[in-house]
C-alpha cells in the first residue's frame, strides 16, 4: 500500500481509459473511457493525500472536484449525444467529424 | 491484510476497466465500469477516506444505472448477440495507451516522492467539510455553479424544443 503502488494503479486506469477514448466508435463508449481516466485521477489524488500531506485537506478537495467532474462529464456527454442524434441520427464519432449541422 | 485488499481491489479495478472495452455489449460494459468504480471506492476506503469512498460507491451505482438506460438507447450492438467490432484505429490507440502507461509508471516508480508530512486528522470527513466551508470555499462555489450550469445546459441540449419555438412557432 505504498504511494508508487497506488500511482501504478492510477496509471493503469488512466491508460485503459485513454485506449477506450481513442479507439471506441460509439460516442457513449468514448465517454466511458473518459470516466476511467478520471477514475485514475481520483485514485492518485487520494493516494497523494494519504502518503504526502494527510494533515491538510487539499488532496481530499481535489478528489471531490474530480468526482464532480466525472458526474458533470457524463450528464453533458449524454445531452450532447442526444442533441447530435436528434440533429443527424448519428451516434458514432466517425460520422460526426465535421461541423455540418 | 490491507495489502492483500489493496491488490485485490487494484486488480479488480483494472480488470473491470479492461472489460469495459472487451465485452461485446454496451450494457455489459456499463456494469464492468461499475465494478471498476466500486473497486476504486474500496481503495479510497482503504486510504481512510470514508466519506469520499462511500460517495464514489453510492454515486457510481446510481450513475451507472442511469448510464445503462442510455446505453440501451444508443446501443450499437443490442445485448451483444451479434459479435462486431466497435473500434477504429485499434493499433494506434493501443500504442498511445501503452506508451502513456509506461511513462506514467516509470514516473511513479522512479520519482523521489516527498516524505509524509503530518498525520491524518482523526476524522478526515470533518476536515474536508471544514475545508470546503472555510478556506476552500471558492472551490465549492465553483462546483455548485458548474453543477447548475450543467443542469441548465443539458436540459437545453436534450430537449427537442428550443427556448424560442414554443406554441409551434419556428
Amino acid at each position: 500500500m505504498s504511494l508508487p503502488a497506488f500511482l501504478l494503479l492510477a496509471s493503469a486506469l488512466f491508460a485503459v481509459g485513454l485506449y477506450g477514448a481513442l479507439s471506441q466508435q460509439s460516442v457513449v463508449m468514448v465517454m466511458m473511457g473518459l470516466e476511467l481516466m478520471i477514475n485514475g485521477v481520483v485514485v492518485a489524488g487520494g493516494a497523494f493525500w494519504h502518503h504526502v500531506a494527510p494533515a491538510r485537506p487539499d488532496g481530499q478537495v481535489l478528489v471531490l472536484v474530480a468526482i464532480t467532474v466525472m458526474a458533470l462529464e457524463m450528464a453533458m456527454g449524454f445531452a450532447v449525444v442526444t442533441a447530435l442524434f436528434r440533429a443527424r441520427e448519428v451516434d458514432v464519432t466517425d460520422e460526426a467529424g465535421d461541423l455540418r449541422g | 491484510m490491507r495489502e492483500v485488499a489493496f491488490w485485490v481491489l487494484a486488480v479488480g479495478a483494472v480488470a473491470g476497466g479492461v472489460a469495459v472495452f472487451a465485452v461485446a455489449s454496451m450494457a455489459r460494459a456499463t456494469f464492468a465500469l461499475l465494478v471498476s468504480f466500486l473497486c476504486t471506492g474500496g481503495e479510497l476506503l482503504l486510504l481512510g477516506l470514508d466519506y469520499l469512498g462511500t460517495l464514489v460507491i453510492l454515486m457510481m451505482i446510481m450513475e451507472m444505472l442511469v448510464m445503462a438506460v442510455f446505453m440501451v438507447m444508443y446501443m450499437m450492438n443490442p445485448a451483444g448477440l451479434t459479435p462486431m467490432s466497435m473500434v477504429h484505429n485499434r493499433r494506434g490507440a493501443t500504442a498511445v495507451a501503452g506508451l502513456t502507461f509506461a511513462a506514467l509508471a516509470a514516473g511513479a516508480l522512479t520519482t523521489p516522492w516527498p516524505e509524509r508530512r503530518g498525520l491524518p486528522p482523526p476524522d478526515p470527513s470533518r476536515a474536508l467539510g471544514a475545508a470546503v466551508m472555510g478556506p476552500a470555499m471558492p472551490v465549492m462555489m465553483v462546483i455548485g455553479v458548474a453543477i447548475l450550469a450543467t443542469m441548465v445546459a443539458s436540459v437545453v441540449l436534450a430537449t427537442a424544443q428550443g427556448r424560442y419555438d414554443r406554441d409551434g412557432a419556428r
